[in-house]
């Protein structure tokens, strides 16, 4: 059998005092959607931003599409790959934040081009055309010679999506796309993600749209104090959650 | 009229020293700033700390101070002592000594960025050298331009410091005339050549920030 896209074991994380990640474990399987749900401070972005190293974890293993890019051993001791080796498995995961990161001094079309050239060491003529074709899928192939700070807030996320999409990732994961938005923008970007869902992207999105975890995610999972709780189908995590904190969250949710 | 052609040539190789020694100090002073900012802010706090006590010295001691010890007081320094012409030590004071005020502005800019710049490079794969070349600097360049332009033009009337060296720039050059014919008028026309100076580098800056402000940010 295939080994998972994701598969992430016991992973502990401390800042300073506190222990963000208490022991997280969770398989991603190619083409699901895993929505991670839970209160703010529960350590679903932490663990989101472990997962490709912008955060390192003090115990665990994280392998990624059978690649391991860190593992503790007998004695305790946590190990990271190589740097060259971090950065190559790190690459097929796509990132896209809550607060965008799109490169000011950039065009929406630099934006989109620059790793592909920089870093995959691709041809302008060669990545140009599918960038075009990204920012049509996105809906915004018109503001290709904008900088950032003309768009909406919404519009920026697309960008973002289509920026990351452009390194052909295997996974995308997402940590709280639409929280930084207006309300009335959240569905533009929700929507590209849900379209992305239809063409079997793996994904993992740290949200707190609980209708778009319902419909779009194959499987929920909910985190609290640094565990998950419950991690279920969404179906059965929203119509019957097992755990009282998973009910007593949803209720106030919803 | 016939006095001021007369007294234009040397003038104008005054100017020309002048020139020659804030153009080359300044190319070379930029890179060891940056140098200095990316070795202050890295994460190995000896060599922070190495680069902290270096502007303190710079500029804590008066350049005038800094170019007489190149000159004069280096060639007795044991091991790294030598001689120097007095172009050369000239170059090396004003390098040594911008290079430090460069790297604060550096380090400002650079550290003014968002962390999430750095994020957003990483996570598509750039290299620390990467981010820094590709997405970093350009927008530090933006931010650090008028700054960048004081030290700049503070540069070129510094350099008339180089007199201490017995060497003829514009303004040495302006003083021996002075000294010479007993009029003023050689300072008058010095400081108009100072002053087309700096207008150029003021103009130059102001087009560069104006075309950087296609972008927000």
């Amino acid at each position: 059998m295939a080994s998972p896209m994701i598969e992430a074991r016991d992973l502990h994380k401390r800042f300073a005092a506190v222990e963000v990640l208490r022991g997280v474990s969770l398989d991603v399987e190619r083409g699901e959607v895993v929505a991670v749900i839970g209160p703010s401070g529960s350590g679903k972005s932490t663990f989101l931003r472990c997962l490709n190293h912008l955060e390192t974890i003090d115990r665990g293993r994280i392998d990624i599409e059978g690649e391991t890019l860190v593992a503790t051993d007998a004695d305790g001791v946590c190990r990271y790959s190589s740097d060259a080796t971090s950065r190559r498995i790190c690459r097929r995961m796509g990132m896209v934040f809550q607060h965008f990161n799109l490169f000011p001094h950039l065009t929406v079309l630099q934006n989109v081009i620059e790793a592909p050239i920089t870093v995959k060491g691709l041809r302008r003529d060669e990545i140009v055309p599918q960038a075009e074709d990204l920012l049509r899928k996105v809906g915004l192939l018109d503001k290709r010679e904008s900088y950032p700070s003309r768009l909406s807030g919404g519009q920026k996320q697309r960008v973002a999506i289509a920026r990351a999409l452009a390194m052909e990732p295997d996974i995308m994961l997402f940590d709280e796309p639409t929280s930084a938005l207006d309300p009335e923008l959240t569905g533009e970007v929700l929507r590209t993600i849900r379209e992305l869902a239809e063409e079997h992207m793996t994904m993992l999105v740290v949200t707190h749209e609980m209708a778009f975890a319902r419909e779009v995610a194959s499987r929920v999972v909910f985190m609290d104090g640094g565990e998950i709780v419950e991690a279920r189908p969404a179906r059965d995590l929203f119509a019957s959650p097992a755990h009282p904190r998973t009910r007593a969250f949803l209720d106030h949710m919803l | 009229m016939s006095y001021l052609l007369e007294i234009l040539g040397p003038l104008l190789e005054g100017t020309a020293v002048t020139l020659q020694v804030f153009l080359i100090s300044f190319v070379l002073a930029v890179p060891l700033g940056l140098l200095l900012a990316l070795a202050r802010i890295s994460r190995c706090t000896a060599l922070g700390g190495l680069v902290n006590g270096y502007l303190w010295l710079m500029r804590g001691t008066p350049l005038m101070l800094q170019m007489l010890f190149i000159y004069f007081a280096l060639p007795f320094v044991p091991v790294i002592g030598v001689r120097l012409p007095d172009f050369p030590a000239a170059i090396v004071a004003f390098v040594l000594n911008y290079a430090a005020y460069f790297a604060e502005i550096f380090r400002a800019g650079i550290q003014s960025i968002d962390r999430g710049q750095y994020e957003g490079a990483r996570v598509l794969g750039l290299t620390y050298v990467q981010t820094m070349r590709r997405i970093v600097l350009p927008q530090v360049l933006k931010r650090i331009l008028p700054p960048m332009s004081n030290e700049t033009i503070t540069l070129v009337k510094d350099t008339s410091l180089i007199y201490v060296l017995a060497m003829n720039d514009l303004l040495r050059a302006a003083r021996g005339i002075v000294q010479r014919d007993f009029t003023t008028m050689p300072f008058v026309v010095a400081a108009a050549f100072y002053l087309l100076m700096t207008l150029v580098l003021t103009v130059g800056f102001q087009r560069l920030e104006r075309k950087l402000a296609v972008y927000d940010g």
